[in-house]
This record gives C-alpha cells, structure tokens and sequence, in this order.
C-alpha cells in the first residue's frame, strides 16, 4: 500500500494481528474517577459530581460522561507509565511517534456509572499506510476495536480507536 | 456560561437541517492537565512545551480524545436529561493549540457545533443522526464526526 515516497513497514506479522484480541484490561469507575472526568471535560451538570441529583435522574450512581469508560487499574509491575494500560501489549508501530487520529465510540444503552467495573479487549482491525504532506514523512494509519463489558457481562460499548504513526523528520 | 441542566427536547420538535445550541471551549494548559489526570493519558505532548517541539511540533496541543470529549458534551446537552447518547465519532484533521501563560483563552476558542441529518423511529426508540464538528477560532474545522442521539417523544 505505500506509495513511491517511501518503503512499506507493514510485516506478515503485524498483519497476522488483524482481528486477533489481545488480554483483558480492567478498568474501574469510581465516583472520584466520574468526577476528574466531567470536570476536566468542562460538565457543570450536577449529574456527575452529587449522588443525590443522579438517583433522582434514574441511575445508579454519578453516570459516566460520553468518552469516559473507565480507568484501567494501576500497576507499576505491569502498566504503561505514559497511557495507564498494559506495557507492551498489542500492536506497536515501529514509528515511534504517535498522534490520536480519531475516535468513534459507539453506546449500546446500558447504564454506565461509578461503581462499575469494565472489561475490555482490543484487536487491531486495520493497517494503511500513506504519505504525510503536512509532516513530510510516511504515516502508518492502525485502527483497533475494543469491546468494553460490564461486571454483568453486559456489552455496553464498542470503541474504534485510529492511531497514526510517523518516524521524526530526517531519520 | 450555558444553565447547567439544559432543557429538554423532544423528539417532535426535531427537523432535519437544524442547528443545535453551541458549546464554546476555551482550552487551557490547566485544562490538558485536568483532562491528563481525568482520562489516564499523560503523555508529555500534551502539557510540556520543551517535549512537543522535540517531537516536531509548534506547541502542546489538546488531546484528540478530549475534543471527543466536547463533542460528547455537545450531544449530551441536545439530548438532554432525558435523551442519550448513542454514538460520537470524530476524526482529528488538524492539531488545537491550547492557551499558556498570561495568552487569552478566548484567544484558542474551540467552538462545538452540530446540524440534524437524519431522524427516525426504530421500535421505541426516537433516533437523530447528526453531524458534528469542532471548530478553531479562526473558523477553520479541525474535527469533524457524527453523531447519534435518542430522543424522548411528547407522546
């Protein structure tokens, strides 16, 4: 797939990934978590900071603001100091810079709230490869899908993660 | 500054074409901060000057999944107390720089702004697609998507 500016760097490999998941991530949803969350988002909804205001609204607990899925639990023997997941698990690029190409997280209606606890898994569902005009360098496009499941064992959401990847200029 | 619980709106008084209300952000380095420790993403991009021109950058620049985020915000208060969020999917055309030092935040103003495409009934369910974008101060959109809320019904 690339182009006469550069040499492809997708292995037999990497693409051997595609569709394979990796090991479950747990993540956690406190009401401290809920919090930081709508708070660093901007939320003045008082849905996600009083308890009180959140039962009268129908839930359980502070709901969890679109975006926020839980944050996967810490621990120094085996999680990524940087992203807070596990270290050295999945697909990595061999660029080593990386930039958040897009996100599409999609609902399927179960109430998400403090107290939960999410697991999930990742598969990587595409690679491209294409030149980057802006930055004058190739790019490596990697789509991956992880399926969130609550403590139930109940699906409630579906995320699609694209992860551009690029070598520093001149290298 | 928007009412903190905005008001409900109901399936009927959608139509396709419609504008929904604005969210207007004004991103500071203390908000990446916030937001570093609010999602578990700390990567130095975000909030180290040094670290981003070292990797090529002009500046530290707001998280893609932030401005995720706001457009999540955005949907959740068309849809109100008693609507929800089914969908938010976005991609990340250009980088947003985000206010320093003594710089106005109005200055890096990141405006949230959606228009009905679509709407329908499925089962029980009042659906309305829209699209979405996140747009910079100059005007230009750096983060176009779509999105999917449920409607409650006056009915």
């Amino acid at each position: 797939m690339a182009d006469d500016k550069f040499e492809s760097v997708v292995t037999d490999e990497m693409r051997a990934m595609i569709g394979v998941k990796g090991p479950e991530t747990i993540g956690e949803l406190t009401t401290t978590s809920v919090r930081m969350f709508a708070r660093s988002v901007g939320y003045v909804d008082p849905v996600f900071y009083d308890e009180a205001v959140a039962h009268e609204r129908g839930y359980r607990s502070l709901p969890a603001p679109p975006g926020y899925l839980g944050t996967p639990i810490f621990n120094p023997a085996e999680s990524d100091p940087t992203f807070g997941g596990r270290r050295g698990q999945g697909f990595r690029s061999p660029y080593p810079l990386v930039l958040n190409g897009g996100t599409d997280i999609e609902y399927t209606g179960v109430q998400i709230c403090a107290g939960d606890t999410l697991a999930s898994a990742t598969a990587l569902a595409s690679l491209q490869e294409r030149w980057s005009g802006a930055l004058g360098v190739p790019m490596l496009i990697a789509v991956s899908e992880t399926t969130y499941t609550n403590q139930h064992g109940q699906v409630v959401a579906i995320s699609r993660g694209t992860g551009i990847s690029y070598p520093k200029a001149g290298d | 500054m928007s009412d903190a619980v905005p008001d409900q709106i109901y399936f009927e008084d959608i139509e396709v074409g419609d504008n929904i209300p604005e969210l207007e952000k004004n991103p500071t380095s203390q908000q990446l901060v916030y937001w570093a420790a609010g999602s578990g993403d700390f990567y130095q991009i975000h909030y180290d000057t040094q670290y981003a021109q070292d990797t090529g950058l002009d500046d530290i620049i707001v998280h893609g999944a932030l401005k995720h985020a706001f457009l999540g915000e955005l949907l959740w208060r068309f849809a109100g107390p008693e609507g929800q969020v089914k969908r938010v999917q976005c991609s990340y055309r250009g980088m947003d720089p985000a206010a320093q030092g003594r710089e106005s935040a109005q200055e890096k103003k990141f405006t949230l702004r959606g228009t009905v495409t679509r709407k329908y009934t499925e089962g029980e369910r009042n659906i309305v697609e829209l699209n979405i974008e996140g747009v910079r101060a100059d005007g230009s959109v750096s983060t176009p998507g779509t999105g999917v809320v449920i409607l409650p019904s006056r009915g």
